[in-house]
């Protein structure tokens, strides 16, 4: 019999074997296209976001349904301002945070004054009124460690942490009362689990020795306090030599980079966390079926075995430029070589080495 | 690489600037200026890039190195300096996104290397073909972050063909790396897969174009 996303995700997230291999296409901006509305004006309505999400999880059979909107709307709330585009994410235009001095006298918004995350609660509420517990449903938390690269921008970020230590904490002060207060709520609305976006952490922008005196601090005093189950995803960065250090902080889940061998992961990870990746969401706009096809397959064959895998792409965030063919054919490939117990794996590696 | 490099590129990694200080003045008693650059400089700002793009060091470590070099340099072979290299003309600029990261780490790295050059901040397309036109801007460094902005580096291009002037284009960011057919898809003349790779050619071609 067949199992809901629900149990077959809880399954892999238990390290066993669930009737398929989950599959995560986190899609965003695509349910805009699902709706023939422009993304501003699809964001512009939690209605649309919970039409879109619920069509594109019936479209390409997913097991998750995702909240997320866009990254700075969470700087919307600190007072931000949002450029949209036509065919991609929306930016966050422009630092809050223009001079270091401003730091001193920051206090972290109200989740209720601010009108995006408001829209994103009505969201989360509206797709759990619909999907009740068979379909997990993703939110998301930009960490506090990363969430300045966005409010000051990351090179005076970095200035800040290695030049103002004292400010540098006051700041991590002020997100994470934020952060928490931000990822209980969409919680509290009905989101099954916290994706929590930490890309500062990865090595790709900081070495490991800076990572254990900062964005692990940072995680530990977050995610205890979060009531709820966390996905750590680094945004396409590498994780190989902190991924023991973040299975630490207590997360269940860790977003992987195309970067990376997903089978070294996979073995590094040693059952203590799931991983959820590695399709190159990049190079996926100008996949042929046969290229989605094989890039699944890989994934499956490095990753799949013993569960603790959810199949997706590396960055956290399907791009929109990546055309429907592709997502279905994705869709399908998952469906066809996820089935466990996955006896095609042998002799496959043995003509794709 | 000889020990000397071996012993800089050590000190940038641990963003040791008092004893990178300490070892360009010391080279400096055997040394001219830009020798020291050549020889010592850029050579270990090019080991590191080469270790980001393997995974072995962080942006972090390439992103202070280039700020401690392009101090450094900035002290021995100020901007008047004749043996900065102001030719061909050249700009960078971050297109459409507003993170500016990666331009801020590659103008360093250019600095550093003994080069002046034109920092355009963030533009759009407009605004940037407007700008090189008037400037007779002759060598282009475009960084991105994200996808839709790598994709406007084309219209860049075609702009320059239709207004029949020849810029040399290099871009570089994350859409490259991910995905390695992109530069060219979108016309540009190279892609950095690292600073101080964009550094080298950009070195290159302004001597060809010198020639």
């Amino acid at each position: 019999m067949s199992m809901t996303p629900m149990q077959r995700t809880l399954a892999a997230l238990g390290h066993r074997e669930p009737d398929r291999v989950p599959l995560f296409l986190l899609l965003t901006e695509h349910g805009a296209r699902e709706l023939g509305l422009s993304i501003e004006a699809y964001f512009s309505r939690a209605e649309n976001v919970i039409e879109g999400q619920l069509r594109l999880h019936r479209k390409y059979r997913t097991d998750c349904l995702y909240a997320f909107y866009y990254a700075a709307i969470e700087v919307e709330a600190w007072g931000g301002s949002t450029l949209f585009i036509e065919n991609g994410p929306p930016l966050c235009a422009g630092p809050v945070i223009r001079s270091p001095a401003q730091i001193d006298s920051l206090q972290p918004p109200a989740i209720a004054g601010a009108a995006g995350l408001g829209r994103v609660l009505d969201t989360i509420r509206g797709l759990k009124a619909r999907v009740g517990d068979t379909v997990p449903i993703v939110g998301v938390a930009i960490s506090p460690f990363s969430l300045p690269v966005m409010q000051m921008g990351f090179d005076r970020y970095l200035d800040l942490i290695f030049d103002q230590p004292a400010r540098f904490e006051r700041l991590m002060q002020a997100n994470i009362e934020f952060t928490v207060e931000w990822a209980n709520a969409q919680l509290a609305a009905g989101a099954t689990a916290i994706c929590y976006f930490d890309p500062v952490s990865s090595t790709t922008s900081i070495p490991r020795e800076l990572y254990l005196s900062t964005g692990m601090d940072v995680a530990r005093r977050v995610l205890p306090r979060i009531k709820g189950p966390t996905a750590t995803h680094m945004a396409s960065g590498r994780v190989m030599p902190i991924l023991g250090d973040i299975a630490d902080t207590g997360t269940a889940i860790v977003g992987v980079s195309a970067l990376e061998d997903l089978a070294e992961l996979k073995a590094a990870a040693h059952g203590r966390v799931a991983l959820l990746g590695n399709l190159n969401g990049i190079e996926m706009r100008r996949w042929s079926a046969e290229q989605a096809e094989f890039a699944v397959r890989r994934a499956i064959a490095k990753a799949g075995r013993g569960g603790g895998f959810l199949l997706g792409e590396n960055h956290g965030e399907v791009p929109y430029l990546v055309p429907d063919e592709v997502l279905l054919a994705i869709s399908a490939a998952a469906e066809r070589w996820g089935r466990y117990p996955l006896d095609w794996i042998e002799a496959w590696q043995k003509d794709n080495p | 690489m000889n020990d000397q490099v071996r012993a800089f590129r050590a000190l940038l990694e641990s963003l040791d600037r008092v004893g990178a200080e300490n070892a360009i003045s010391q080279a400096l008693t055997a040394m001219t200026p830009i020798q020291v650059i050549d020889q010592i400089v850029v050579p270990a700002l090019e080991e590191i890039g080469r270790a980001w793009e393997a995974g072995e060091v962080a942006l972090s470590q390439v992103y202070m190195s280039g700020r401690i070099c392009e101090a450094l340099v900035e002290a021995v072979l100020p901007p008047s300096d004749p043996d900065r290299k102001h030719q061909p003309r050249s700009a960078i600029v971050t297109l459409s996104d507003f993170h500016m990261m990666g331009k801020r780490i590659v103008y360093s790295h250019m600095r550093a290397s003994g080069f002046e050059l034109f920092d355009y901040g963030r533009m759009d397309v407009d605004e940037l073909v407007e700008r090189v036109l008037a400037d007779k801007i002759r060598v282009l460094m475009i960084s991105v972050l994200m996808l839709p902005s790598a994709l406007k580096v084309a219209e860049v291009c075609r702009r320059f063909k239709e207004a029949g002037v020849v810029v040399r284009v290099i871009v570089g960011g994350a859409p490259f790396l991910f995905d390695d057919k992109l530069w060219r898809e979108v016309g540009a003349d190279a892609m950095g897969r690292n600073a101080a790779e964009a550094v080298a050619l950009v070195g290159g071609w302004m001597q060809e174009m010198e020639a």
